[in-house]
C-alpha cells in the first residue's frame, strides 16, 4: 500500500468538475475521490454521466471546469497520453482491441518495443505472458491467436491485461461485465480484486449492484450529472444504492449531502 | 522436442473460460503458450485454420498449379511452359504484381485507391521524358526520383483529402483517376516525340530504363545471387526460429523451419534454373531478368515494414479497428496519409516497369484495368478488401495467377473482349471467396513472425 492511504490522502481528487455539450450539461459540480488499493465503484442510472465522467479523467474529453489532482499535484489531462503518463488505463466497454491484431499486437498497441528499428517481437512477447500469468489469465491456447478468437471473457481479460501492463496507478473499467455471463463475470471479478490486492486503485463503472457489492469499497452515485452520494460500500444497502441511483436521493429528499466520507 | 511445460491440449475448448477459477490451478500459472509443438499438430492446426475460412497462400498456389496445367494442355505446341514464355509470363505479372502491393497499402486500411494505375503512369512518363537525349537528357536515377516524387505528391493530396476531409477514398481516387489520366497525356505531349516519348537510343539513361524490365543478369551471377538470397533468408529464419524455440516463445517447430527454408531454395533453384536455359530463337537469351530481383526488393521492402515495423502494425491495426487504433494514441490521419503516399509511390515503380516493357510510354497504356488487374491479384492473393488483413506477398502470388491467365488466354489468340471477361470473372470469384471465408472466421490472422 501507498503511503496516500495513511495520510488520507486520495490517488485521484476531482473538485467542482463541469463538463457540457453544446447546451446540454452532462455534468456539474462532481467531486470525486479515488483511493489507491480500493475498489471505486461509480453507479448511476443511463444517461447519469458516468461514461463522461470517466471519459474527463481518461483524456478522452477537455474538462470544462473544476480541478483534478494526482497524488496530490493538481494535472491537467488534455488527451489519452497524458493520461497513460500519470498511470491511468481505461478498459472501455467495447474494449477498443483490434480484432486481426494477436493478443501480443493489442497488449503492446501504441507502445511497441523496439530493437535497430524494428519490432522486438520476443521481448513483447515475454512481457505479455508474463502479465498474463501474474493475473492468471491463462485460458488462452496461444498468446499468439488473433484477439477475434477469443471468448468474451478472455478479451475483458486482454484489454485489462493490456491496461495493467503499463505500471498503471489507476485503472477504469466501463461496464467490465455487462457482456459476459455468470462464470465469466466471477473471472471478472476476481480480476479486479487482484487488482487492487496489487495496490491499484480500480474505479468500475456499473449498474448491476450484484457486482457492485461484490468488490467495490467505495460507491459513488451520480444521478442527472451532479454526484448524489459518494461513501464507504459498507454504508450502503443494495435498496440505498437503488434509491439515490433513481430519485438522487434517500426519500426523494437530498437527505445525505453530496459529500464523501 | 515438445515443451512438457506446455499444455498439449490441441482440440483446445474454445468457449473456455477466461481465467483459470480456482486457485488450485497451479499449472495454469505457466504463460500460455501455443499449443501445437510438432510438425503434427501443426497440420492439424493449418487444416482447422483452412476450415475456419483462414486459408492463407493455399488455394492461390493451387489455383495457380491448376491454371498452369490447364494452358499447358491447351496451349498451341505445348508453348505455355518453356523457358520463354514462362519468363515472358512473369515479365507481363511484374507490373500487376508491383501495382497489386501498391493497392495493398490501401486495402488494408480497408480504402481503395483507383488511381495508381495514371499516377504511376504519369510518374513514368515523367522519367522517361526527363531522359530523353533530345530534350532535356537528365540522367537516370534524377528522372526515376522526379516521377517518384510526383506520386509521392499526388499520394498525399489524395490522403489528406480523404483522411482530414474525411472523404470516401473512393470517390477522391476516382476523381484522382481522371485528373492523372488528364496529366498523363498532356505529358505525353512534351518535346518531339508525337506523344510517343521512348527508350530507344543510345544512351545510357535510356539503356538503363530499357533494361529495368529486359535486360538480365549472367547466369553465373544469377546462381549466386540465389545462393546469397536463400543464404541469407534461411539463415535468418533458421536463427530467429530457434531463438524464440529456447527462450519459451512461440515458434514453429524446428522440421516446419526446415521446410519452409526448403521451399524458399526449391522456388529460387527452379526460377534461376528456368531462366538461365537458353530461351532465345535467334541468339542466345539467357539469364534471370533483372525485374525479378526488383519485385523481390519491393516484396521484402515492404514486407518488413509491414510485418515489422511500428507503422506497419498500425496500418493493421486501423484497419481492424480505428477506434482501439485512435486510442492506442495512433495518429490516424498520418499513418493514412501515409499509405496512400505509399500505394502511389509504389504505383510509380510498377508502372516504371511498365514503361520498360513498352519501350517508351504513350497513350496505349491501359492504367485504367490494370488498378482493376491489382485489386483483383491482391484479392486473388488472400487480401480482404474489408481491411485489416493483406502482406504484399499476396499481391506478387495473386498477380502471377492474373499473368498466368492473361498469358495463357494470349497464346491462345483469345480477343481482347475474352481477356476483359475472364479476368473480370476471376476478380468477382476472389471476391466470393473473400466474403465466404470471412463469414467462417471473424477477421483473418495478420503477419506473424
Amino acid at each position: 500500500m501507498t503511503p496516500a492511504v495513511a495520510t488520507g490522502e486520495p490517488l485521484l481528487k476531482i473538485r467542482e468538475l463541469d463538463k457540457h455539450f453544446g447546451p446540454v450539461q452532462a455534468l456539474y459540480h462532481v467531486d470525486l475521490d479515488v483511493p489507491p488499493g480500493q475498489v471505486t465503484a461509480l453507479c448511476g442510472d443511463n444517461g447519469a454521466g458516468k461514461t463522461v465522467l470517466t471519459k474527463c479523467i481518461a483524456g478522452i474529453y477537455q474538462i470544462d471546469h473544476g480541478q483534478v489532482s494526482w497524488e496530490g499535484h493538481a494535472v491537467h489531462i488534455h488527451n489519452a497520453r497524458d493520461a497513460a503518463r500519470l498511470g491511468i488505463e481505461t478498459v472501455y466497454q467495447d474494449l477498443a482491441l483490434a480484432d486481426n491484431l494477436d493478443i501480443v499486437q493489442n497488449m503492446f498497441l501504441g507502445r511497441e518495443r523496439l530493437r535497430n528499428g524494428l519490432l522486438d517481437e520476443d521481448s513483447m512477447e515475454r512481457s505479455a505472458a508474463e502479465t498474463l500469468s501474474s493475473l492468471r489469465v491463462t485460458t488462452v491456447r496461444s498468446i499468439r491467436q488473433p484477439v477475434a478468437s477469443l471468448s468474451g471473457g478472455q478479451r475483458q481479460s486482454v484489454a485489462v491485461a493490456k491496461a495493467v501492463m503499463w505500471n498503471s496507478k489507476l485503472v477504469l473499467m466501463d461496464e467490465p461485465t455487462a457482456a459476459l455471463g455468470v462464470v465469466q463475470t466471477r473471472m471478472v471479478l476476481d480480476l479486479i480484486r487482484r487488482l487492487r490486492d496489487k495496490g491499484l486503485a480500480v474505479m468500475v463503472i456499473s449498474h448491476n449492484l450484484n457486482d457492485v457489492f461484490e468488490v467495490a469499497d467505495n460507491i459513488a452515485v451520480l444521478y442527472l450529472g451532479r454526484m448524489a452520494v459518494h461513501d464507504k460500500a459498507s454504508n450502503f444497502d443494495r435498496q440505498s444504492v437503488d434509491e439515490y441511483m433513481t430519485t438522487g436521493g434517500l426519500g426523494r429528499s437530498s437527505g445525505r449531502p453530496a459529500k464523501d466520507s | 522436442m515438445a515443451d512438457p511445460l506446455k499444455t498439449a491440449d490441441i482440440t483446445g475448448n474454445a468457449a473456455a473460460d477466461l481465467t483459470a477459477a480456482a486457485p488450485e490451478a497451479a499449472v495454469a500459472e505457466l504463460p500460455p503458450e501455443v499449443v501445437a509443438q510438432s510438425l503434427g499438430e501443426y497440420v492439424r492446426a493449418y487444416v482447422a485454420r483452412i476450415r475456419a475460412g483462414e486459408s492463407g497462400v493455399l488455394p492461390v498456389v493451387l489455383a495457380m498449379v491448376a491454371i498452369v496445367l490447364v494452358f499447358q494442355v491447351i496451349s498451341p505446341n505445348n508453348v505455355y511452359l518453356s523457358p520463354g514464355n514462362l519468363v515472358n509470363l512473369f515479365q507481363q505479372s511484374a507490373v500487376i504484381m508491383v501495382l497489386a502491393m501498391a493497392e495493398a497499402f490501401a486495402l488494408i486500411l480497408g480504402e481503395i485507391d483507383l488511381s495508381i494505375g495514371f499516377v504511376g503512369a504519369c510518374g513514368a512518363a515523367i522519367t522517361v521524358q526527363l531522359i530523353q537525349p533530345a530534350t532535356t537528357n537528365w540522367p537516370w536515377p534524377l528522372a526515376v526520383l522526379a516521377g517518384l516524387l510526383f506520386c509521392l505528391v499526388f499520394g498525399a493530396i489524395q490522403g489528406t483529402l480523404i483522411t482530414r476531409l474525411h472523404l470516401p477514398s473512393f470517390i477522391v481516387t476516382l476523381a484522382g483517376y481522371l485528373v492523372a489520366n488528364g496529366l498523363f497525356l498532356k505529358i505525353l505531349l512534351f518535346g518531339p516525340f508525337s506523344g510517343y516519348p521512348n527508350l530507344i537510343g543510345q544512351t545510357d539513361n535510356l539503356h538503363f530504363i530499357y533494361n529495368l524490365m529486359w535486360g538480365t543478369i549472367d547466369p553465373v551471377v544469377s546462381w549466386i545471387g540465389a545462393g546469397v538470397v536463400v543464404a541469407a533468408l534461411g539463415g535468418f529464419i533458421w536463427f530467429s526460429d530457434s531463438r524464440r524455440r529456447t527462450s519459451g516463445l512461440v515458434a514453429p517447430p524446428a522440421s516446419l523451419s526446415l521446410i519452409k527454408i526448403g521451399l524458399i531454395a526449391v522456388v529460387a533453384i527452379v526460377v534461376v534454373g528456368i531462366c538461365n536455359l537458353n530461351r532465345g530463337v535467334l541468339i542466345v537469351q539467357e539469364g534471370v531478368p533483372w525485374v525479378i530481383p526488383i519485385v523481390l526488393a519491393v516484396l521484402g521492402a515492404w514486407t518488413v515494414l509491414l510485418g515489422r515495423t511500428k507503422y506497419g502494425r498500425y496500418l493493421y491495426a486501423i484497419g481492424g479497428n480505428p477506434e482501439a487504433a485512435r486510442r492506442a494514441g495512433i495518429n490516424l490521419a498520418r499513418v493514412r496519409t501515409i499509405a496512400f503516399m505509399l500505394c502511389s509511390f509504389t504505383a510509380g515503380i510498377a508502372l516504371l516497369l511498365y514503361a520498360s516493357y513498352l519501350n517508351g510510354m504513350s497513350n496505349n497504356v491501359q492504367a485504367g484495368y490494370y488498378v482493376l488487374y491489382a485489386v483483383a491479384a491482391a484479392v486473388i492473393g488472400g487480401t480482404s478488401l474489408m481491411g485489416g488483413r493483406g502482406k504484399p506477398l499476396h499481391g506478387v502470388l495473386g498477380g502471377l495467377v492474373i499473368g498466368a491467365i492473361y498469358n495463357g488466354m494470349y497464346l491462345l489468340a483469345l480477343s481482347f473482349e475474352w481477356q476483359y471477361i475472364v479476368i473480370g470473372l476471376v476478380l468477382l470469384a476472389a471476391i466470393i471467396i473473400d466474403a465466404v471465408a470471412r463469414r467462417g472466421s471473424a477477421s483473418g490472422s495478420v503477419t506473424r513472425i
